[in-house]
């Protein structure tokens, strides 16, 4: 169990994507998942072994480093990958389960597998704001965390058991704050791109009921003259 | 998740590259992301380990590391392998939707002749050409764009592209101007210039590409002009009769028989 598994995971959601809903998915796959694997995880590698403070006093870089660091940033860095990836799932189980019903009953019910229509559009858009609100809510929980979204390279500590105010020295942290920068953009622009693709889909669906709307006022109407003249 | 799902994006990318983007992706996947994940993520393994500065200041072996390599090199080149394949990303994007668009009307009946079935327009090979064309220029142009920032980038945090073995560091909390050693750095400069002539060549194949595919269109537009040029009587004698014919249809619309020389 890996990255692979959520990877082979979504790769089945592009189907069902619309084209704002692919280029997620790539943004996803490339800029988050592929950074994360390939260089952010190393960055965090010896994050406790490197941490240092000025002081003999055992237990107490232990104790600071707890303190500062309840959760490490790349840990919540994949939690947020996991959850943001997972509402898509969703939409695969929709399909997944009409599908089967295709099957048992026989027939058709879907005309294509790209056209989205009824329930489909439904998860769909759901899914589309749990992946939002989980982005946001990730983002508001690191500005909270760590005070900020950068990494400073000195802290002052003075829990027990360090015997007064000590400084402790966090390993490589330009380094760190240019890859949680470059996370907070990223999310940001799938936060957009997720805007972008709910608008599109609430205007387009808007836009059908109209013409649904007015091509039955007007039938309508023709059947209303054609029963006068008759 | 690694480099090898980068390499299947891409790799579909490569059927409808010309024979330079086939070499250039070659050269990335061998020369470049090979080198990285087999031999430079080892010997930049223990970077941080084994720089070792000469006191026993708690904290000035940090602060001195972070500020001497502010990125490492490694995640760098990573970094600008992923920014330099992503442009191939729209050539894969705008071939799905050409192939989407062609069996949406492939469905409805209209292109018939021209494909046999569905599985027929996923393998056809689509030219380079039309809006196509744009599309792979400008991913090129952007290819180049990344490749060069990143070596100046490169070039600009580490002044130069050489590691010197021995680095003086006075940063708090530092007692004085400590010496700090790095480790391999020998090794270390032999890999660097080693990916940066990477760089160089691939950047070298964008630019030929480039010129190929603008050199292509111009020699295509200077064919067209010049068969309208060889065969300007007929050219000339289409014209004429086309008008003639205009004017038969509307005097055949106003019921006069005869039709001006």
């Amino acid at each position: 169990m890996s990255w692979t598994f959520l990877r082979d995971l979504l790769t089945g959601v592009n189907k069902y994507s619309t084209g704002i809903g692919r280029i997620w998915l790539a943004v996803v796959f490339i800029f988050r998942l592929l950074v994360y694997v390939v260089a952010a995880e190393h960055v965090w590698k010896d994050e406790q072994k490197e941490f240092e403070c000025n002081v003999n006093q055992p237990g107490c870089e232990n104790v600071c480093f707890d303190h500062f660091f309840p959760i490490s940033q790349v840990r919540l860095w994949a939690l947020q990958l996991i959850m943001v990836s997972t509402p898509s799932l969703l939409v695969v189980l929709h399909v997944a389960y009409h599908e089967g019903r295709e099957k048992r009953h026989r027939k058709r019910l879907y005309v294509s597998p790209g056209m989205m229509d009824g329930g489909l559009w439904y998860t769909y858009f759901i899914s589309l704001i749990v992946k939002t609100g989980f982005e946001i809510g990730f983002l508001v929980l690191f500005y909270k965390l760590y005070d900020g979204f950068s990494v400073p390279y000195l802290m002052k500590c003075d829990l027990k058991p360090c015997p007064n105010t000590v400084d402790c020295f966090i390993s490589k942290p330009t380094e760190k704050t240019i890859f949680i920068l470059f996370l907070v953009i990223i999310s940001c622009l799938c936060i957009v791109l997720n805007f972008i693709e709910l608008s599109f889909l609430v205007l387009k669906c808007l836009i059908k009921c109209c013409v649904q709307k007015y091509s039955k006022s007007l039938q309508s109407s023709a059947c209303e003259r054609h029963n006068l003249i008759c | 998740m690694d480099w090898g799902t980068l390499h299947t994006f891409i790799g579909g990318v490569n059927k409808h590259s010309t024979s330079i983007g086939k070499v250039w992706i070659t050269v990335i996947f061998i020369f470049r992301v090979m080198i990285l994940v087999v031999a430079a993520q080892e010997v930049w393994g223990d970077e941080q380990e084994d720089f070792v500065c000469n006191t026993l200041q708690p904290g000035c072996k940090n602060v001195c590391y972070d500020h001497f390599f502010p990125v490492s090199h490694i995640r760098l080149w990573a970094l600008q392998l992923i920014f330099v394949s992503t442009p191939a990303l729209l050539v894969a994007m705008h071939v799905a939707y050409y192939r989407q668009e062609a069996a949406r009307k492939f469905r409805r009946g209209e292109k018939r002749n021209e494909f046999k079935d569905l599985e027929d327009i996923k393998k056809q090979k689509v030219r380079i050409e039309g809006s196509l064309w744009w599309t792979y220029t400008s991913s090129i142009f952007f290819r180049i764009i990344f490749e060069a920032s990143f070596m100046y980038v490169f070039y600009f945090l580490y002044n130069g592209y050489h590691l010197p073995w021995v680095l003086k560091c006075g940063i708090d909390p530092c007692p004085n101007l400590v010496d700090c050693f790095i480790s391999r750095p020998t090794e270390k400069t032999v890999f660097t210039i080693f990916m940066i002539s990477a760089s160089v060549i691939c950047m070298l194949l964008n630019v030929a590409e480039l010129c190929y595919l603008l050199l292509k269109v111009c020699f295509r537009r200077s064919k067209r002009t010049q068969t309208q040029r060889n065969h300007p009587n007929h050219a000339l004698k289409e014209s004429k009769q086309n008008e003639m014919n205009e004017l038969i249809s509307d005097s055949g619309q106003n019921a006069i028989t005869g039709f001006p020389n």
